[in-house]
């Protein structure tokens, strides 16, 4: 067949798509017929009992309240009322930040132990140790410490962007290759040369590697944070919508997420495309 | 001689045993020296710690005993008076051909503008004929273009001494061919004193003016320096009509072959390490320095047999450092 491949996988991920909602809607659709019953009773049971229709709103009910949240996302009515597009863009925030300065000591800090097997060495234990620590496991410590809810989901951020960043530019920087380091050294480059031109570039792929790894994970962990520390932010949206009730909108919070997720994920991978090089 | 000379004085080499118990020595008391414009190549096996004594010239070991004086300098590091050119290209893959010698001319002066150092760098990429590649990476490149990249870069910081390591062994033989013309071109026009680890015969007998072969490793050592009688202007074509080609590759490969383990084993009684024997193979004499090793040493100087009728016979080179045998 003439048909590109990625037109057949296009036109494949459509039909999966509508094969789901198709049968999204059927589930949760009920009965045509409604049961004679007293109209003032069925009121009052409501349409679960009456028409046997599911409590969990439809895919035309979800895309209608999905319209109506990013048609208009920057409203701001008060504290429990801000357009979807207030709340993301809090958490956004908040990830950049903490992810941001999770950087900024990450990729020196990697520089140095790939550097410096003794450092290697002397730093192990404490990244193994702290390593595996769930990052909201640091959250209460964080409150008494911080004090500030905002600033404390930042730290909850930096702490779980921290590792991955870390170890894989430790480890770019320890297998750079043994003789670009030796041309390095017989043009007399200075050590500071040497890591900006020769190591940073030649490391650049994993510390990449390990960027996405935390931005991921930086993403997964702020709707932890944000339902904990409440206030702003999308998983506060959630966790508020959850307490109204509004099915429609945890669904539609939880698409959202998704693909702000994947966006942060690509901007990396573009960039990782940028320093990539063919050996 | 003048002050730009290589000398290598009682250089010796030990790696810790594996085991930690020991020393393993990979060769001791090496004594040679590398005049001005000469084009010397060290030829031995495997193991016997040829590309050690290269990195220990290039500043990147350093020797468990003994110093090198380079340009009348104590070598203790690396310097951009010393280049190498590695055995696997290792040009930086994300930096384009001119990039990566742009690389060498900026660390080489670091004052110079933007202009000077691509003009510089340019004029180098020209001279190994690769100016009309300058801008792909390495991945887009051939491996013997990849090479021609690395000597540029050598070459572009104008060193005193050039460094080779095995730099065509990794190369197919057409390749490796036309890169060894190039060399001997560029050798024609430059008169660089170059220092070359091979274990390819025909290549030292092509480039070297001296040919330093050592015993097998561990504890290898110099068994003696070996004159190419070859004419100086030689070329890969007609190399092998020279009358003394035979005699000099049989004497190389005979040593490769069987008397580099034999000399490994048997210490000569008047071998004096300051001093390596000399040889000097010729078509017409047993040419051999002040040197009687047991194991072959005399059937390796004869006069070839295996001159067909027809092939050029020069006249007798006798050797200056024959000694009245």
């Amino acid at each position: 067949m003439a048909i590109p491949m990625r037109l057949r996988a296009g036109l494949l991920s459509f039909l999966i798509l509508a094969t789901f909602l198709f049968a999204w809607h059927i589930a949760v659709s009920g009965r045509s017929d409604v049961a004679k019953l007293d109209p003032e009773y069925a009121k009052l049971v409501g349409a679960t009992v009456t028409q046997g229709k599911s409590a969990m709103p439809g895919p035309i009910d979800v895309g209608r309240k999905l319209w109506q949240l990013v048609s208009d996302p920057f409203y701001d009515r008060g504290t429990n009322d801000k357009g979807i597009g207030i709340q993301l863009g809090y958490s956004i925030g908040r990830v950049a930040l903490g992810f941001g300065l999770a950087a900024a000591v990450a990729i020196p800090l990697g520089f140095l132990i790939g550097m410096s097997p003794l450092m290697s060495a002397a730093l192990n234990p404490f990244i193994q140790v702290l390593k595996p620590i769930s990052p909201l496991a640091w959250m209460p410590l964080a409150l008494y410490t911080i004090k500030d809810s905002t600033i404390s989901a930042i730290f909850v951020i930096f702490i779980c962007s921290l590792w991955p960043m870390l170890i894989n530019t430790a480890f770019g920087v320890a297998t750079v290759r043994k003789d670009w380091l030796n041309v390095a050294k017989t043009l007399e480059m200075s050590p500071g040369r040497t890591a900006w031109r020769v190591i940073l570039p030649a490391a650049a792929p994993t510390i990449l590697t390990g960027m996405r790894i935390s931005i991921g994970i930086a993403w997964l962990v702020i709707v932890a944070a944000e339902m904990l520390v409440g206030g702003t932010g999308i998983g506060y949206f959630v966790w508020n919508e959850w307490n109204n009730l509004s099915i429609t909108n945890v669904i539609n919070s939880i698409l959202l997420i998704g693909l702000v997720g994947m966006v942060l994920d690509q901007l990396l991978a573009q960039l990782q495309h940028a320093v990539a090089y063919a050996d | 001689m003048t002050t730009n000379f290589i000398s290598v004085q009682g250089l010796a080499r030990r790696f810790p045993d594996p085991t930690g118990s020991g020393e393993t020595t990979v060769f001791d008391n090496v004594w040679f020296d590398v005049a001005e414009g000469e084009f010397f190549c060290v030829v031995g096996h495997s193991g016997c710690g040829k590309s050690t004594i290269l990195n220990i010239l290039a500043g990147l070991d350093h020797p468990s005993a003994g110093t090198i004086i380079a340009g009348g300098v104590h070598v203790d590091g690396p310097s951009l008076d010393r280049a190498v050119i590695f055995q696997g290209h290792a040009l930086m893959p994300w930096l384009t051909a001119l990039q990566n010698v742009q690389l060498a001319v900026t660390s080489r002066h670091p004052n110079w503008t933007k202009a000077q150092v691509r003009d510089h760098a340019m004029k180098f990429l020209a001279l190994v004929h690769l100016d009309h590649a300058a801008d792909k990476k390495p991945s887009q490149l051939s491996g013997g273009m990849k090479q021609r990249v690395g000597i540029a870069r050598a070459l572009s910081i104008e060193p005193k001494i050039l460094l080779m390591d095995e730099p065509f062994s990794a190369l197919d033989a057409l390749t490796r061919g036309s890169l060894q013309d190039e060399v001997l071109e560029m050798r024609a026009r430059t008169k660089q004193t170059t220092f070359m680890i091979t274990h390819d015969v025909d290549e030292a007998m092509l480039l070297a003016d001296k040919i330093l072969l050592m015993t097998n490793g561990p504890n290898a050592r110099v068994a003696e320096i070996v004159e190419n009688t070859l004419p100086k202007s030689r070329a890969r074509t007609d190399l092998h009509k020279h009358a003394n080609y035979y005699p000099l590759r049989n004497h190389l490969i005979d040593f490769l072959v069987t008397r580099s383990a034999v000399m490994a084993r048997d210490d000569a009684a008047d071998y004096d390490p300051k001093n390596p024997p000399i040889v000097r193979p010729t078509h017409a004499v047993a040419a051999v320095g002040p040197r009687l090793f047991s194991g072959g040493a005399a059937g390796a100087n004869e006069t070839p047999t295996d001159l067909k009728p027809g092939d050029q016979v020069h006249a007798p080179t006798l050797s200056t450092k024959q000694p009245a045998a």
